[in-house]
This record gives C-alpha cells, structure tokens and sequence, in this order.
C-alpha cells in the first residue's frame, strides 16, 4: 500500500518536472537566440570600420564594396524598403481580411462560414517559396502589363509591389481571424440594441460593432505588418536585392530579410564584417517586430475592458 | 380589452415556431393604447418571444416562422419595412446594453440612423429624451463621458431614454428590472407610470407583485403539453389577480408553480 502511494506520488513529481521542463525550453531557447543575435550585433558595432550612428541615420547600404567605410552601413534603405512592403500589403490585407471577417461573422450563414473558413485558412499553410514564384510568374506580368503597357510608367523585373500582393495574400488569413474574433467578441444584445431602434444591419455594424471592436481591429492591422515585415522567401524572390530610398513600389527594393538571406547564400566568413552586419540588421528587425508585437498586445488588452 | 377603443397591437391567430418546434400557439389579443400590458406567466411559455414578435425581433433567427397576423393601427406589421416597424415599436431589454459610446453618442444613435444630423437639433432630443428617462439630473454634467460608467439602473434608464428618442409609439419591455436591486426596480417602475400617458407599454415581467403594482391589462401564458406556449387569460390586472377565471392562473399568481 505504502509502495504503492511512494511511487504514484513519483510519478507525479516526474510528469510535472517534465512538463516543466518543456515550458521552460522554449524560453531558454529565446534567451540564446537574443545572445547570439545581440552579442554579434555588439561587436559589429564595435568594429573600427563601423558607426552606430551612422548605421541607423545612414542611407547608403553597401556592405558588399570593395571599401569597406562606414558611410556604406546606413541601414535605412533596408528599413524603407521592409516597411514599404509592409505598408502596402497592410493596405491591401487589411480591407480584404476585415471585409472577410465582417462576412463571415455577420452575414455568413454557419454553413457558409464552415467552408470558407478553412479554404481561407489553407492561404496560411501554403509555402511561402510558392508565393514568390507565384509573385513573379503571375502578379509580375499582371503589374507590367497595367503601369508598363497602360500608363507608360517603369517597372523594374522585381519590384516591392508584387512582393507586397503576395504578402497581402499570405497575411489575409491573420487579419480575419483575429478580426473575426474581436467582431465576435462584441456581446450580441448590443446588435440587439442597435437594431431594436431602426438601425439597418449595415449601420449597425459600421456605427456599433466595429467601433466596438475598434482595438482588436487596430491589433490585427499591427500583427499583420508586423508577419508581413519578418516575412524572407517570398521577398527575397520578388522584390529583388537593390538596398535604396524609394517610396515606388515599382522599383526593385531590398528588405532587411531578404538581406540576411543574400548574405547568408553568399560565402561572407564568420567574424568578418559582412557576417556580422546580418546580426545588426537582424537584432534591427528583431526589436521593430517585437515592438510592433508588443504594441499589438497593448491594444487587445485595453480593448477587453471596454463593455462589462 | 379594458375599453371599446380600438386596441393598438391586436394579435390574430398568431402562430411562432422555431424549427419544428412550436413556440407559440393561436394567440388572438388586443393590445391598448396609452396603457401598461403586462404579459406573465412560467419560464418557457413564450411570452418574451411573444413580446419580440411586436418588432420583429425574431426576424433574427433563421429558423423561425410564424402565422397569422400582428396589426400596429390595422397595419399588419409582416408587410411593413422593418426599419420602420421598429422605429414605431421601440424595446428595452433584460440587461441595460448600453453602447460603448458616451451618454450622448448612446441616445443620438436612433435619431442619426433615421437621419437627424443638426447637432442642436440632436442635443435637444438628448436632453428631452433623459428628462423623460428621469435620468438628466443625475447625468447632466457627464453626459459626454461613457454610458458604460453609470450604474446599472442608471444604464437601464439610459436604454429606456434611448428607446424614446426615435419617438416610438409603442415600447416593449422585456424582465427590464430583472438584473436592478429594488430601489433600482422601483424607479423604472415609477417611470413606467409616466410613460404610460405618452406611449402604449407592453412588459414582460417574471415578478408577480411588479405586474399586479404596475399594469393596467395582464395577459397570463401557460405551456401546453407539447410546450408550446398559449394565451389562458387575459383581463384588468385587478381582476386577473384577484378574481382569475382560470384554474391555472390562480395557481400561478399565487406561486404554486412557474
């Protein structure tokens, strides 16, 4: 009897320990990701050839010239060239996922919401290698077509707005859901109210529901550029590799992913200058996603409290 | 019916199923104007259905579909815009659901969705509508900070003054002191009293005492056998509670069950 309580009271103790352990490896693996990445970072920055100051005010990046100086380390270019894909896909996600979060919650019948639901959800498994063939293949021609043959205006072969299209694609599923989710979390009784005095259902959506669900609405806008500015493959292969201050989306940019990723392909030896840059540009990306991801977090909190 | 006028709402041969189900069966009434209908009777009986059937509330859920006919002044309300049914028959519900929206933007709504955009023109209604509420001297410095801030008599008040503001003819009440502590229940029973001269008052309530205090006309619902919900009685709330005609009504109102 008494063995028997010992060795239950073990097993207990071990399937909490390991459980334990499970939660704890993912934090610990963070911990060692931030130390790679930042102490790398640290000492790219504490290179001779290399200003702090000059990196995040410069706008020349050339880290593959023959000269190595400081001037060509100014990783603005890589910045702009992030957050106008960012942007721009944000531009064309936001409307397309919240117009679907707006149908599926409320006017979809259940039926119609339990197919399209997933077959919008299957746009998130799809590999985003794909989406950058697809960008070129498909959405490039289509771009040349319209502002090349149409207007007369120059489109470089890769350029930020096919990369932006696909990413608006690869993103839509995050912004309806978590759309969705806060247009349902507003109670019903207040569609009820609204309706009860002679509101139409459209006014009641736009004049009720999606004031009240405002803050989750703003979170989904932010996680989504936020996805949309970590995203690699699929800019790497669309959008090109020229680091440069541009507001046209019709240009061949270079975001700080796809820059990582050229670097890494290429055969720049660790401890060397080159290697180390990606670990700055990297930390770079690191603090704006965490950022924006905080910020995300901040509103959905605030916005819990709102009714009741 | 308590005099020979012409009753506002009358109910025809009203039938209500969801489904299959049958919620309501044969429900033939008139409703008069310019007086407090309360509708009582045990949990399940329809009568909240009922009430959501003045303003086609119910139109909400797919499943449901009814028969017969409901008539607001001889219009029957199933052939009518919807929009403007419910903007003749407004509603205050169980729980007070006030918009996340300050006290104004709560009772400009109604007013702005049929609309009234001249901001003087709506910030006299919001007076007009919380005097009436009998909520403007208790809010009338606040009245641009939430609606979510008052307490929760205050918000029901709040939900009955924006029911006013569209001006209905008619307004349907359903359990509205339910969720309110007495003192609470009180003044919106008191303010019920005055409305009455205004506007014709259908309520549902789960409190015997509130209805036999507060309406003029009670009508008693009971479950039949297959649950679907039906009209026993109908009279003066003086003579329902005091000299019921129907075995059952008796029981019910003096708490043998429900």
């Amino acid at each position: 009897m008494i063995n028997k309580l010992k060795i239950n009271k073990l097993k207990e103790k071990l399937i909490s320990r390991i459980l334990f352990f499970c939660g704890v490896f993912s934090i610990l693996i963070t911990i060692g990701i931030i130390i790679s990445l930042f102490s790398e970072a640290i000492s790219f920055f504490l290179r001779p050839e290399v200003s702090i100051i000059k990196f995040f005010t410069g706008t020349n990046w050339r880290p593959l010239s023959s000269k190595v100086s400081s001037d060509n380390f100014g990783v603005l270019p890589l910045i702009l060239g992030t957050m106008l894909i960012g942007i721009i896909s944000a531009i064309i996600s936001v409307p397309l996922g919240l117009g679907s979060a707006i149908f599926l919650s409320e006017y979809a019948s259940e039926k119609t919401r339990d197919i399209i639901k997933p077959l919008i959800e299957i746009l998130a498994g799809i590999p985003s290698v794909v989406y950058g063939y697809f960008a070129l293949s498909f959405i490039n021609p289509i771009i040349q077509t319209v502002f090349e043959d149409w207007f007369g205006l120059d489109v470089n072969f890769f350029n930020a707005l096919s990369a932006s299209m696909v990413l608006a694609i690869m993103i839509i599923p995050t912004v309806t859901s978590i759309s969705e989710d806060a247009i349902r979390a507003v109670p019903g009784s207040l569609r009820e109210g609204a309706l009860s005095l002679g509101a139409t259902k459209f006014e009641v959506i736009t004049k009720v529901v999606l004031p009240a669900a405002l803050s989750g609405i703003i979170a989904a806008f932010i996680l989504a550029i936020s996805r949309a500015v970590g995203e690699t493959m699929a800019v790497t292969i669309a959008a090109g590799a020229t680091p440069r201050m541009t507001f046209n989306p019709l240009n061949s940019v270079q975001t700080m992913t796809s820059f990582i990723v050229q670097v890494s392909f290429g055969d720049a030896p660790t401890g060397s200058v080159n290697g180390q840059s990606i670990f700055a540009v990297g930390a770079t990306l690191f603090m704006i996603t965490l950022l924006m991801n905080i910020a995300s977090d901040f509103i959905l909190n605030r916005y819990r409290e709102e009714y009741e | 019916m308590t005099n020979n006028d012409k009753p506002k709402l009358s109910v025809k041969d009203f039938n209500l199923f969801y489904g299959k189900f049958q919620a309501l069966r044969d429900v033939t009434i008139g409703i008069p104007e310019n007086q407090i209908t309360s509708i009582i009777g045990p949990s399940g009986c329809g009568k909240s259905t009922f009430l959501r059937s003045f303003n086609r509330m119910n139109d909400l859920i797919p499943s449901v579909h009814t028969s017969g006919k409901i008539e607001l002044d001889n219009e029957n309300i199933f052939e009518t815009d919807v929009v403007e049914l419910r903007q003749r028959v407004g509603m205050v519900f169980q729980r007070p659901n006030p918009f996340p929206k300050s006290i104004f933007e709560n009772i400009a709504f109604g007013p702005r969705a049929h609309g009234v955009r001249d901001k003087l023109i709506l910030s006299e209604i919001v007076e007009k509508s919380l005097r009436q509420s009998a909520l403007w001297d208790e809010v009338k410095d606040q009245i641009h900070k939430s609606g979510l801030a008052l307490s929760g008599g205050q918000q029901q008040r709040l939900c009955i003054a924006r029911a006013l503001a569209v001006e209905p003819e008619v307004i349907l009440m359903d359990e509205p002191a339910s969720a309110l502590d007495p003192i609470a229940t009180l003044k919106i029973e008191d303010l019920i009293q005055l409305l009455k001269v205004k506007y014709t008052i259908v309520i549902v309530t789960h409190n015997m005492q509130q209805a036999a205090r507060a309406s003029d006309f009670t009508l008693f619902f009971n479950m039949a056998d297959d649950r679907a919900g039906y009209l026993v009685e109908s009279g003066n709330t003086v003579d329902i509670f005091t000299n019921p005609k129907e075995h059952q009504t008796e029981q019910y109102i003096s708490g043998r069950f429900g």
